[in-house]
């Protein structure tokens, strides 16, 4: 039958059972009265025949009880009045709770959205990252991405393998759309044939891009994301047919994909196709991205044994030109290392998380401590209570369950209103997080989430609930009613539980505190890094590409980013302009190729390859870039195409011992091209971000003579970063200012990425940020946990003990004596926390390696700096309830009782 | 959870089926069925207010036995219990089982006297 109707309605049915049965008695009295009885002696005839009254009103009764429940009710009821009953303890308990479940809430799901979940394609575990392993290559194949493919690999993988569905390649770029309002960047991304078919991602409306698309001499088309669909064409669903101008070539938008789409990990506005022509490919032109989807029951080593021999098979089909030899990337010992889509999307950020995650759970786990030591507390309470009942035949098991009734509730309580605080702090983590942090559009509040809440909630209240069930629910009834606690002082045993949580405590404390410290003690080393530039603040900096359909001529486009150079210097308040193929940190290597240094022979006999840029007059005085040694390029320089060369000091040291020493001397890229003469040395710059070694760069004229085709051709980059020094910079007037600059010189010219140097140099430290202050945050909650924890077990043992300390003033104790007894016996409990500390952290911290920077795991000053900040918490922690202790008065402490 | 009250009688199910016969015949208050089975019963029978109690609540729960208000025989208010149908399936059922039962009984019996 429906408990429901049972339960409720019930009142009704209690009042039937008792009208029945007093009818009944009266009923049998009314007879034994007409068999001449006196009335009151025949209702109490009629009472005694029926028996035990109230006992059969209950038997009839629990008909419609269901006992098990209605007894945990009544205990419910019994524990939510003395919870009402002591409302700051209450209060205490649910905010700690709530704060602490809310933030392991919240970074769950993070964790959850990041690291767990499934990628959001179909049969994601099919889904590999095409990375090769390149050791003989450093620099071109860095940790990062691996070696990335060229398309003529990816011709040769696509149509030999045997291990994949479909594979694909893809780079990020950018272009200009114009004619749709005012002339814009957006950002592109472009694919070949095999990475919509690996991905698997319908489309929301017409058509995926396919291998016909890919044909050079195919009609240009193009897919819209959602967000650009949205934004540019308002939901038209008649979008699809119509032509836009991207870098002013008419295409033809074929589909829209659906919201929420992404490549990989890569927001994009536009999926244009690649578009090569095989015939002419080369070996080279590592650039690309790849992604395959594996053939069922496939494995990833399986797919790395089916491509390797088509390592070889590249090589015997394309090369580099005539005369160059097309097995020179032997050397490079170039072997497939796929790894799954998820891994590469991850990266190391996981780290982290997992750093993050174990911080709040730690946290969670003090809190807890403190809460089973309120508990303990409040259990040593009503050690007089329970022991009566004990006496009276309560089961321990009884006892228990009333016990772990009040800390479940309180834990569940307190996991509804951690939801409150888990809403709030994951949009704060989600702001503050690492703006690189992956997957991050994926991470919602969810029923994992929700679920996650309920499981901590009800774990942390039976962790902090069995503490004290176990210690009292067995109390010998004999020992607490012998009246011990009224004489002298608790005994140590009852001490002893409360001890080893606050030595826990202060253990976990510890860990936080040194992984905390050795947080901050990174970021301060690398603000101590010199970047290679200076006071970024106020250096403005944004991309120009000039497409090649607006200006074909490349010495016309070095002319045109002259006229920007120019017009930009105009603007009042600009100090400086200069460019470069890509500003330090933005994330870009312009190029990497060997590099020969005259009269050096080189093991091996080819020359270690270089992170080559291209940079225009005055861009390293705008950067702040110290120059060590000559001069920078000029106009003259550039436009005369002269063999002048500018490289940073590490190069200078590695080949010459000195900068000065540089100046003149010559190097060149390959044998048949013309020498280069150092005319400049600049200092080495942090290109990679500020924990990464900088690395030895060349920097090229913003023009140069063309080293890869064989007709002399003049290359620029087309797309620049410009970077500004000004007061103004970071400001929207300046970059108003810096768009009609650039739209005098071009109307059709946008204006991208407007940011200031100290951003891109603030993100390149957001990772050691966000840990840090992860790390502050709970460092610092876990030393208050931590205090409040020793002040409440010293406050406690000082209640406990006046008696005690009445005799001892009484006897003649000095007060000083007195106070230092107390503050000692907090010290030797923190110091064993500290020395158990010390030997977890050391061994948790090695795990924080990869995001320590300049100071090693064991870094003796935190490791001092810590034990000594947790002791002298402990001795002022302690001091206040000592002093009180020393003030007892002896008369009052013996009178008590 | 709920005691077997029934236990108590000569076999379990016996008050059930009683108190269900009986109150087909006609619906009574608690003291009125009492009444009845020991007058029925030639006095043989006494119904425990022990058991009646608890076993009346029970079959109300189960849906066997509804109950009104209504006034005993002196004017005094109290319950009145009446079988419902599915009383009346449920008596049907028990009854058929036991006349197997007793059927069954009443051959073993008749066989082991010589």
């Amino acid at each position: 039958m429906n408990p429901l109707p049972r339960l409720f309605g019930r009142t009704r049915r209690y009042t039937d059972i008792d009208i029945s049965i007093e009818e009944h008695i009266q009923e049998r009295a009314d007879e034994l009265e007409a068999a001449g009885m006196a009335r009151k002696e025949a209702e109490q005839t009629a009472r005694r025949e029926f028996g035990n009254v109230a006992l059969l009103q209950q038997r009839s009764r629990e008909q419609w009880q269901w006992p098990a429940v209605e007894s945990l009710l009544a205990d419910l009821r019994f524990t939510l009045r003395r919870l009402r009953k002591s409302p700051g303890f209450a209060a205490t308990v649910l905010l700690t709770l709530a704060i602490g479940i809310g933030a392991n809430t919240a970074v769950f799901s993070v964790v959850d959205g990041v690291l767990l979940r499934p990628l959001p394609y179909p049969e994601p575990g099919q889904l590999v990252s095409l990375w090769l392993n390149a050791p003989g290559a450093p620099g071109l194949a860095n940790f990062q991405n691996g070696l990335l493919l060229s398309p003529s690999m990816y011709f040769t993988f696509s149509e030999h393998n045997h291990a994949f569905q479909s594979l694909g390649v893809f780079a990020p770029d950018t272009a200009n759309v114009t004619g749709l309002a005012q002339p814009e960047q957006a950002h592109t991304l472009l694919v070949s044939n095999g990475v919509l078919q690996s991905l698997a991602v319908p489309p929301l409306l017409g058509r995926w891009l396919s291998r016909d698309d890919q044909d050079p001499h195919a009609a240009k088309r193009v897919i819209l994301s959602y967000g650009y669909w949205q934004r540019r064409f308002g939901d038209d669903r008649s979008v699809v047919g119509r032509s836009i101008q991207l870098d002013s070539r008419t295409v033809e938008i074929v589909g829209v994909m659906p919201r929420g789409f992404r490549v990989v990990d890569r927001d994009f506005d536009l999926l244009v196709p690649l578009q090569f022509d095989r015939g002419t490919l080369k070996l080279a032109g590592f650039g690309y991205n790849g992604i395959g989807r594996l053939k069922p029951g496939v494995s990833i080593a399986q797919s790395n044994a089916d491509i390797f021999p088509l390592i070889e098979t590249w090589m015997h089909t394309f090369s580099n030109g005539p005369g160059t030899n097309p097995f020179y990337y032997r050397v490079w010992k170039v072997s497939p290392s796929f790894r799954s889509l998820k891994d590469q999307v991850i990266g190391n950020v996981s780290n982290v998380l997992w750093v993050v995650m174990a911080t709040v759970g730690l946290v969670m786990l003090i809190a807890c401590v403190n809460i089973a030591n309120l508990l303990l507390v409040r259990a040593e309470s009503r050690q007089h209570e329970l022991s009566i009942r004990a006496a009276l035949g309560a089961g321990w098991g009884r006892i228990a369950r009333e016990l772990l009734m009040e800390s479940l509730l309180l834990g569940l309580l307190g996991g509804f209103f951690a939801i409150g605080v888990a809403y709030a702090g994951l949009r704060l983590l989600i702001a503050m997080g690492p703006a690189n942090l992956p997957r991050l559009s994926e991470v919602t509040l969810d029923g994992r989430s929700l679920l996650f809440t309920f499981a901590v909630a009800l774990v942390s209240g039976l962790l902090f609930g069995s503490i004290p069930a176990l210690r009292y629910a067995h109390s010998r009834a004999a020992a607490a009613l012998s009246g011990a606690s009224r004489t002298a002082s608790a005994s140590r045993t009852r001490q002893r539980s409360r001890n080893v949580l606050v030595i826990a405590q202060v253990a976990m404390a510890l860990v936080l505190l040194v992984s905390a410290l050795l947080m901050i003690r990174t970021f301060a080393s690398m603000r101590n890094v010199d970047p290679g530039f200076s006071d970024p603040m106020h250096l403005a900096t944004l991309r120009i590409f000039v497409p090649d359909l607006l200006v074909a001529d490349p010495v016309q486009v070095t002319h045109v980013q002259n006229e920007i150079t120019d017009r930009i210097a105009a603007i009042p308040g600009v100090t400086s302009v200069g460019f470069s193929a890509a500003a330090p940190m933005e994330g870009m290597d312009p190029n990497w190729d060997e590099m020969g240094v005259e009269g050096k022979v080189y093991p091996g006999g080819e020359p270690p390859m270089r992170l080559f840029n291209y940079v225009s007059p005055g861009f390293f005085n705008t950067m702040g870039t110290s120059l060590l040694a000559g001069r920078e390029y000029t106009w003259d320089d550039i436009y005369g195409l002269r063999n002048n060369i500018i490289v940073s000091e590490n190069f200078a040291r590695d080949n010459w011992g000195s900068a000065p020493a540089a100046i003149g001397k010559r190097i060149r890229q390959f044998s048949d091209m013309p020498w280069q003469v150092v005319i400049g040395v600049v200092q080495d710059v942090r290109h990679n971000g500020v924990d990464e070694k900088a690395p030895e760069i060349v920097y090229w004229p913003a023009m140069i003579r063309s080293p890869y085709t064989r007709t002399p051709t003049i290359d620029v980059p087309r797309a620049a970063s410009f970077v500004v020094r000004s007061q103004r910079a970071g400001s929207e007037a300046l970059v108003a200012d810096i768009q009609r600059a650039v739209w005098s010189v071009n109307g059709n010219l946008p204006v991208a990425n407007p940011a200031t140097m100290q951003d891109i140099y603030g993100r390149s430290m957001a990772r050691t940020s966000f840990t840090l202050t992860m790390l502050a945050i709970a460092g610092t909650m876990a030393l208050l946990l931590g205090i409040i924890g020793i002040y409440g077990v010293i406050s406690y043992a000082v209640s406990q003990r006046t008696r005690e300390i009445g005799i001892r003033l009484a006897l003649g104790s000095q007060k000083s004596e007195l106070k230092w007894m107390f503050v000692r016996s907090a010290l030797v409990l923190t110091v064993t926390g500290v020395a158990i500390g010390v030997v977890i952290a050391a061994a948790l911290t090695q795990s924080m390696k990869s995001l320590l920077f300049g100071i090693s795991p064991l870094d003796p000053l935190t490791y001092v700096v810590v034990p000594m900040v947790l002791c002298a918490s402990a001795a002022i922690a302690s001091y206040l309830p000592a002093r009180r202790a020393a003030g007892v008065n002896p008369v009052e402490a013996l009178r008590v009782d | 959870m709920a005691r077997n009250s029934d236990s108590r009688d000569l076999f379990p199910g016996a008050l059930e089926i009683m108190i269900l016969q009986s109150l087909r015949h006609k619906p009574m208050h608690g003291y009125a069925l009492v009444k009845h089975i020991q007058q029925v019963s030639n006095e043989l029978l006494q119904v425990e207010e022990g058991s009646l109690y608890p076993a009346l609540q029970r079959m109300l729960r189960e849906g066997l036995l509804k109950s009104k208000e209504g006034i005993s025989a002196k004017g005094r208010p109290t319950r009145i219990y009446q079988v419902t149908d599915s009383g009346i399936r449920h008596l049907e059922r028990e009854l058929s089982s036991f006349g197997k039962m007793f059927d069954g009984i009443t051959r073993v019996l008749a066989f082991s006297q010589p």
